[in-house]
């Protein structure tokens, strides 16, 4: 009832603003003009409109071009009047004039379309509207002009930018200012030493703004010719057949520049050859000769000489043909001087940038080997210390996930719920460890194979089970605010919060695990029952009660390290698979029962990854592959693992 | 000690009657099938289900093969799957090759030039690799045209894969659960390395279409169903009889021996790892042979099929079944997988607890992987266990003392024979 | 209940005596298979398309059925497992003798399922973008071919966004391969160097993220403005998005469109950092029409509240109606007959227009561009006129002589070169 008394109200409201409006306002006549294309509203047919708005001199074009690029311009589909509008509900608008800002009133949103610029005119519209905002008093807006230039520079914003750089007050947004001049002078200076200079003020810089102002001065554009020839702009010489430049690729050049005679693709010589069927017979040859590629060759020949169809090189041809000219790049960027300013500049930074790289590729690796440890050390406890085989040990780490967003289901607060899910997905695991150990394994305790087989039972119920609870679509568990972003420290090395947060927590846990093995009561009797449990329950410790208490501890390590690892990837029933091999290999290849070797196991096997991966960048899967290959061969030739047990410890 | 001082051997048949009981049965049932067929009998059994059955007498043949190499050798291998997997890809390029190769040269004869080679190999690639955005054939693929060398490499390549593997993981004494997770390593890597499309068999698309036999276009499914039937139920006959062979004689002994104590048999002067190596390559190529037979009858083959699970649930089957004893593993692969087929084909009815309705679908696999837990602590001779109860057959009475690493096995009993 | 007995039997009296000669044909009940995984990894998408056919079916049972039948919908399945996908089909077809199946939704599930459908000339719906290179006889494709999805979308980065370097990066199967193939020939057309086409396939499930996505923003280090084309499938996205909100990538630097993510993808994560990132499909759930409305209440009041419509599903709606147009037309559900009548069928879209069925077994539908909004949901930004469908891609040399037409040229593999069919099976 009241919503449609309020329609109502609306709908009387919109008696009168349409007389209201001025329709006759320069700039609702401006937009008028150009209305056709704005309600087109794509990228390659705007600019006539933006030029318009930003050349017409209006002072309300800026408020113009502002409304439209936050997508608070609406047009009247009656009338065809532009206004802007902030929607007070679903179906309300309260509509504005932009002749001079007045509110018209509140409408109902049926009678008018939202203009919805995509990314790429709203660019063009904050490339125009940068002039308005260069020197505009509030900083917000100074900044968003600033983007603007980084996404889209134009010749006439070096002008503009020179000219605010004396009234700036913010001195960060002074320095910003600054870069951005000495960038645009680059790529837009009017002298040569202006531009050299500002290359060389950029010594050794890593932005990627940077090279990017700087690499398209060094495009280049290949020629051939008979000699080489002497002007400046000439860059090194090319051989056809090298990687940079194909041997069909050099042909077709000289090709399109008349040095040479074309060559035939198969299909047009096949075409051809057919055009020129007669009685069974190609310049005199039997068609069904041609079943081979020499045999089509001959005959091409044999039309060729008829004068049927243009000769084409042969291969010997090409071959001479490539012999005889040279080919070679030519600077088409930038003035000689320029180019070799910028080609040294380049090159001092290029070797930063390699170093950069090495570095910011060791932090991912370092990053992946932690998440492998974290996944691994529970492992470590009951595999490496216990010898137990836990093939659920991945359904583990996924029901501390699942417990992880249980939490956030109820405690909104994600910083809180993550400080609530982690001690409980430690008790929910701790607990589903000891009823596991309790039920199945300490009755398979020497009979190993057995205890994979029993636990691989259960892991796939509780994969199945989580799914029938759950469901099989991947559920959100999502991180506090302040592990968002990443620690840039420059251009190229930046690692997310997340990720760092999970090598602190790698760290804690292994801090953890060395605490409670030696310096604590159950680390000791822990420590015993390992070595010889007849021996440790002969001094008074109860074997049975350790084992139990152990193999909690490991599984619920496991079930915090799935609350971490749900916050940076997913959280799915099938999570603990994907993880479940790497750990046994990282706890393999480290060395079984020692937490350093697990450590380092997983530090090989980041760090191994990310090297493969380094090398082909282009297929993350064969990296995968390989670095498993390694790991069988690694095994192969240290069967202990890295740090191998010696002595009685080994056969325990 | 010779020969002579021996008693007289017994026939083969008559000291192992399992044999010949497991033969006859099997031939049995192979009639009974054809007769109720719907190729050549009174059309009880639809075709789908005579592939299903076919397809499970290959999955008995590499059940078979990895009771021997398990139950028999000790040896958990967590790979077998892959031999059987590339078994499958071996005949899968000879067929897809051959069926394409009629499309292509009917499809060119039209063409007003009579085609090159060059032709006809870029029309079979274009078609073969279309799909995965490809038109040139992979090296690999250099052996796909002839049926004798594919047929070749369906033995060749799980046993040569094999054979490098055991010989470098058996010479530097890798073992136990070490092994197995060595193995299910090695199968993770296959998979993952067939996943791509660089590996040049169609990456996740795999092989597909397999069923249609080249230049038989014209023969019913049903009818090729049945060739593959008795083409699966030949080569588990011929395989339960290789696989009773080797373990009744002395190799058999001595593969027990190393399952229950590999030291002491090293200590015997057995070269143990060869024992083991010869077992281990022995089986992946029984594996492939029955990869090969089952593919076709899957008509498609792809890495999904090698991933770790489906070797974990080979263990599985014939820890179900029984290990140690054939039949067992027979009849583990048999059942569970039927059994699977039932429950996640809906034909399950729900059973409808008032406030939770169970739907077979979604808790069939909770219930295979409980029972499996139970098996292994309660049953460790799993459905074979019965038959010896039918047979009055007891397992040794240490008086508790530990059996040593296995129980699911009849060691001493064994030994007596 | 004897109503609707009376009813049933009087619009079946009506039938027969409007149609006599073909109602014969039809058995009660008509059955409608769904093949859809409801276990394995692909569950996570196919049970919302089973859910969806089942919900089709109630609907057009409550409307009457169909030619006098009651609808039946004959669900199994297929547990993810490809070969299944042959079986469970031919089990559908010779023992449950369904008359039409919806089903499949990865390329491989559906190539398995072809050789079985072509053999017992069966009809099969695919309801799945996909990446053409295929036109069977006995397939409807009710999802997207390239053309419709992955060239207006690149066209899209191309003049709207003035993208100057590519990055593909895509999920290690044949879908982005093949997608990624006709791309990459596609740029080159318009004059996109090689150099600048960055490609990375990553496996399934894939989690690090950390150095793609670097590598991604070291593509801008020469000047040009850089966009990802991404065909990354199903749980991979979330890693993936997760780490480009991490690494602060806004879509105004590095715009992002992907043609496998859609409203469910997103109910996985936070979109709050992911706003203004880019999507391709011909639905999307925030389409404002009538109809979409009703049918996006229909769904949550039978799923529940927070369950959300994607383009897949709206495909089966496309299919489903049309079939039964195209069987009532008909007068019956035999799979020629039907098959014949479908060519020309016109079937409302959801988000508006008309839907026609071409003769290649293929839709025409228009194209829409979403932005991700910070709701998980998409603001649809652009709309193209409804885009033909073309099995056989034009920018492949090999295909691009290639054209299907089942209803003149009574073939899927069309040399128009040599004017010859060159299989009338499918590739396999």
């Amino acid at each position: 009832m009241l919503r449609f008394v309020a329609t109502f109200l609306a709908c009387l409201t919109l008696a009168f603003p349409a007389t209201a409006q001025q329709a006759d306002a320069p700039i609702q006549q401006l937009l008028q003009s150009q209305r056709d294309i704005i309600v087109e509203s794509s990228r390659r047919t705007i600019g006539p409109a933006i030029d318009a708005l930003a050349n017409s001199g209006l002072p309300e074009a800026q408020v113009v071009m502002d409304k439209w690029q936050t997508r608070q311009m609406w047009v009247n589909t009656e009338t065809g009047l532009f206004v802007y509008a902030e929607e007070v509900d679903r179906d309300t608008l309260r509509i504005f004039d932009f002749a001079d800002g007045t509110e018209i009133g509140e409408v109902p949103d049926d009678g008018f379309d939202q203009l919805k610029p995509n990314s790429g005119i709203r660019g063009l519209i904050g490339t125009a509207l940068v002039q308005f905002q260069l020197s505009d008093p509030d900083p917000d807006t100074r900044r968003r002009a600033l983007d603007a230039i980084e996404r889209g520079a134009e010749e006439s914003h070096l002008a503009a930018l020179r000219a605010s750089l004396e009234n700036e007050t913010d001195t960060q947004i002074l320095a910003r200012k600054q870069r951005l001049e000495r960038l645009l002078t680059i790529a837009y200076g009017e002298t040569d030493a202006e531009r050299i200079e500002a290359i060389q003020s950029f010594d050794g810089d890593l932005g990627v703004d940077v090279r990017a102002a700087l690499n398209p001065l060094l495009s280049v554009r290949v020629e051939a010719a008979n000699v080489l020839p002497t002007d400046p702009d000439i860059g090194q010489m090319l051989d056809p057949g090298s990687e940079q430049l194909s041997r069909d690729d050099a042909y077709a050049l000289l090709v399109s520049a008349d040095l040479a005679k074309p060559r035939i693709s198969v299909e047009d010589q096949r075409n051809a050859l057919i055009e020129n069927i007669a009685d069974g017979q190609v310049a005199g040859i039997q068609v069904a000769t041609l079943n081979s590629q020499d045999a089509r060759d001959m005959a091409y020949a044999a039309l060729a000489e008829q004068g049927v169809v243009t000769a084409v090189a042969t291969e010997a041809e090409v071959d001479q043909r490539l012999a005889n000219h040279v080919f070679y790049e030519r600077y088409v960027g930038a003035p000689p001087e320029v180019v070799f300013a910028a080609q040294a500049a380049l090159n001092a930074i290029e070797n930063k940038v390699a170093i950069n790289q090495m570095f910011d590729l060791s932090l991912d690796a370092l990053s992946l080997a932690s998440i492998y440890f974290l996944a691994a050390i529970g492992l470590a406890i009951t595999f490496g210390v216990m010898g137990v085989i836990n093939m659920a040990h991945g359904e583990f780490i996924m029901m501390g996930a699942y417990t992880g967003y249980v939490v956030q289901l109820f405690i909104p607060d994600y910083t809180l719920s993550i400080l609530v899910a982690i001690p409980l997905a430690f008790a929910i695991t701790f607990g589903a460890g000891v009823a596991m150990e309790r039920l199945v394994i300490r009755w398979l305790y020497h009979r190993p194979l057995e205890t994979l087989l029993a636990t691989f039972g259960i892991s796939i119920a509780l994969q199945q089970i989580a799914k029938n609870i759950f469901g099989t679509q991947a559920r959100p568990l999502t991180a506090p605010g302040w592990l968002d972003g990443s620690l840039v420290i420059n251009d190229i090395v930046s690692i997310s919060y997340i990720r760092i947060a999970i090598f602190v927590l790698a760290l804690l846990f292994l801090a953890l695990f060395l605490f409670v093995m030696n310096r604590t009561r159950l680390g000791l009797e822990v420590r015993a029952v390992t070595q010889n449990p007849r021996m440790a329950a002969s001094m008074g410790i109860n074997p049975d009660k350790i084992n139990m208490l152990t193999f909690g501890f490991g599984s619920g390590i496991a079930g915090i390290a799935g609350v971490a690892i749900g916050l940076y990837a997913k959280v799915t029933s099938e999570m603990g698979s994907d993880y479940i091999v790497q750990s046994f290999m990282t706890v393999v290849v480290g060395g079984v029962g020692n937490i350093w070797g697990t450590l380092l196991g997983a530090t090989m096997v980041g760090f191994l990854q990310k090297g493969i991966e380094w090398f082909n960048p282009s297929n993350t899967l064969a990296a995968q592959t390989y670095m498993i290959l390694f790991i069988i061969l690694f095994i192969q030739f240290r069967p202990k693992g890295i740090i191998a047990l010696k002595g009685r410890a080994a056969e325990a | 000690m010779t020969d002579a001082a021996l008693p007289r051997r017994q026939p083969f048949a008559l000291r192992f009657p399992s044999v010949m009981i497991f033969l006859t049965i099997l031939a049995l049932f192979t009639v009974g099938v054809t007769v109720l067929s719907e190729g050549f009998g009174i059309g009880v059994i639809s075709t789908s289900f005579i592939k299903t059955l076919g397809k499970t007498l290959c999955l008995c043949l590499v059940a078979l093969a990895m009771d021997l190499v398990w139950g028999y050798c000790g040896i958990l291998s967590l790979g077998h799957m892959a031999f059987f997997g590339l078994g499958g890809y071996a005949i899968g390029m000879w067929l897809m090759y051959a069926r394409t190769e009629i499309i292509v040269l009917e499809s060119l004869s039209a063409a007003a030039l009579p085609p090159t080679p060059q032709e006809v190999s870029d029309g079979i690639a274009t078609q073969i690799f279309g799909v995965v955005g490809s038109s040139e054939f992979p090296p690999i693929w250099a052996f796909a045209h002839s049926l004798p060398l594919q047929l070749a490499a369906v033995v060749l390549v799980p046993g040569l894969l094999a054979l490098i593997f055991g010989w470098l993981a058996f010479r530097s004494r890798v073992t136990g659960v070490y092994l197995s997770i060595l193995t299910q390593a090695m199968t993770l890597a296959l998979s993952l390395h067939l996943f791509q499309n660089d590996s040049g068999l169609r990456g996740n698309n795999g092989l597909s279409g397999l069923q249609n036999l080249p230049g038989m276009g014209d023969t019913p499914q049903s009818i090729v169903s049945l060739w593959f039937f008795w083409a699966s139920a030949l080569a588990l006959a011929l395989g339960y009889l290789l696989c009773a062979w080797i373990v009744s004689g002395k190799f058999g002994s001595v593969i027990r021996a190393i399952r229950d104590d590999e030291a002491r048999v090293r200590f015997l002067g057995y070269p143990v790892e060869a024992f083991k190596l010869v077992i281990f390559t022995l089986t992946a190529v029984i594996a492939g042979i029955a990869g090969a037979l089952y593919y076709p009858q899957a008509g498609i083959v792809n890495p999904a099929e090698i991933a770790p699970i489906a070797s974990i649930y080979l263990a599985v089957w014939v820890a179900i079944g029984g290990r140690g004893r054939l039949y067992g593993a027979v009849i583990g692969a048999a059942f569970v997988s039927l059994v699977s087929t039932w429950f996640t084909g809906g034909q399950a009815p729900d059973i409808n607890l008032g406030f939770y309705t169970i739907s077979w679908v979604d808790w069939w696999t909770v219930l295979l992987g409980l029972s499996f837990v139970c098996v292994t602590l309660f049953a460790p001779k799993g459905i074979g266990g019965l038959v010896d109860i039918l047979i009055d057959r007891k397992s040794p009475n240490r008086h508790g003392a530990d059996l040593g690493p296995d129980h699911g096995a009849l060691r001493e009993q064994e030994a007596e024979k | 209940m004897s109503m609707k007995f009376l009813s049933t039997t009087a619009a079946a009296a009506l039938l027969v005596s409007t149609l006599p000669a073909l109602a014969q044909d039809v058995s009660c009940p008509i059955k409608v298979g769904v093949l859809h995984s409801l276990s394995g990894t692909m569950a996570i998408s196919e049970t919302t398309l089973k859910d969806t056919m089942e919900m089709l079916v109630d609907i057009q049972n409550d409307k009457g059925g169909l030619l006098g039948c009651e609808l039946e919908a004959v669900v199994v399945d297929p547990a993810s497992d490809w070969p299944l996908f042959a079986e469970k089909a031919r089990e559908l077809l010779t023992v449950q003798e369904v008359d039409v199946i919806f089903g499949s939704w990865t390329s491989v599930s559906r190539k398995s399922a072809l050789p079985v459908l072509e053999e017992l000339n069966g009809l099969m719906f695919y309801p799945v973008q996909y990446e053409g290179e295929e036109s069977s006889k006995n397939v409807f494709y009710t999802g997207a071919a390239p053309n419709q999805q992955a060239i207006p979308a690149t066209d899209y980065f191309l003049e709207e966004l003035g993208v100057e370097k590519f990055a593909l990066l895509g999920t290690d199967y044949v879908y982005p391969r093949t997608t990624n193939n006709i791309l990459e020939a596609y740029l080159k057309d318009k004059g996109i160097a090689e150099e600048d086409i960055f490609v990375n396939y990553t496996p399934f499930g894939h989690s690090d993220w950390s150095k793609i996505v670097a590598d991604v923003v070291a593509l801008g280090a020469d000047g040009k403005k850089v966009g990802v084309i991404s065909t990354i499938n199903g749980d991979a996205n979330i890693g993936f998005y997760k780490e480009l909100a991490a690494a602060g990538i806004s879509a105004d630097d590095i715009p992002v469109v992907a043609f496998s993510v859609g409203e469910e993808e997103l109910s996985g994560l936070d979109t709050s950092n992911l706003v203004g990132h880019l999507a391709a499909w011909n639905y999307f759930q925030s389409a404002d029409t009538p109809a979409n409305e009703e049918w996006v209440a229909a769904w949550k009041a039978r799923m529940g509240e927070e369950r959300v419509t994607n383009d897949p599903m709206e495909a089966h709606y496309i299919g489903f109606n049309m079939w039964v147009n195209a069987a009532t037309a008909a007068g019956t559900t035999d799979v020629d007959a039907v098959r014949t009548a479908m060519y020309g069928q016109e079937f409302p879209n959801l988000t508006g227009g008309t839907a026609v069925m071409l003769p290649n077994h293929h839709l025409s539908k228009p194209v829409l561009i979403g932005e991700i909004q910070d709701d998980g949901q998409f603001d649809i930004i652009s709309a193209t006129d409804p885009v033909p469908g073309d099995a056989w891609t034009d920018f492949l040399p090999e295909s691009a002589v290639l054209t299907s037409d089942w209803k003149d040229l009574g073939c899927g593999m069309y040399n128009t070169e040599t004017s010859t069919c060159v299989q009338i099976k499918s590739n396999y």
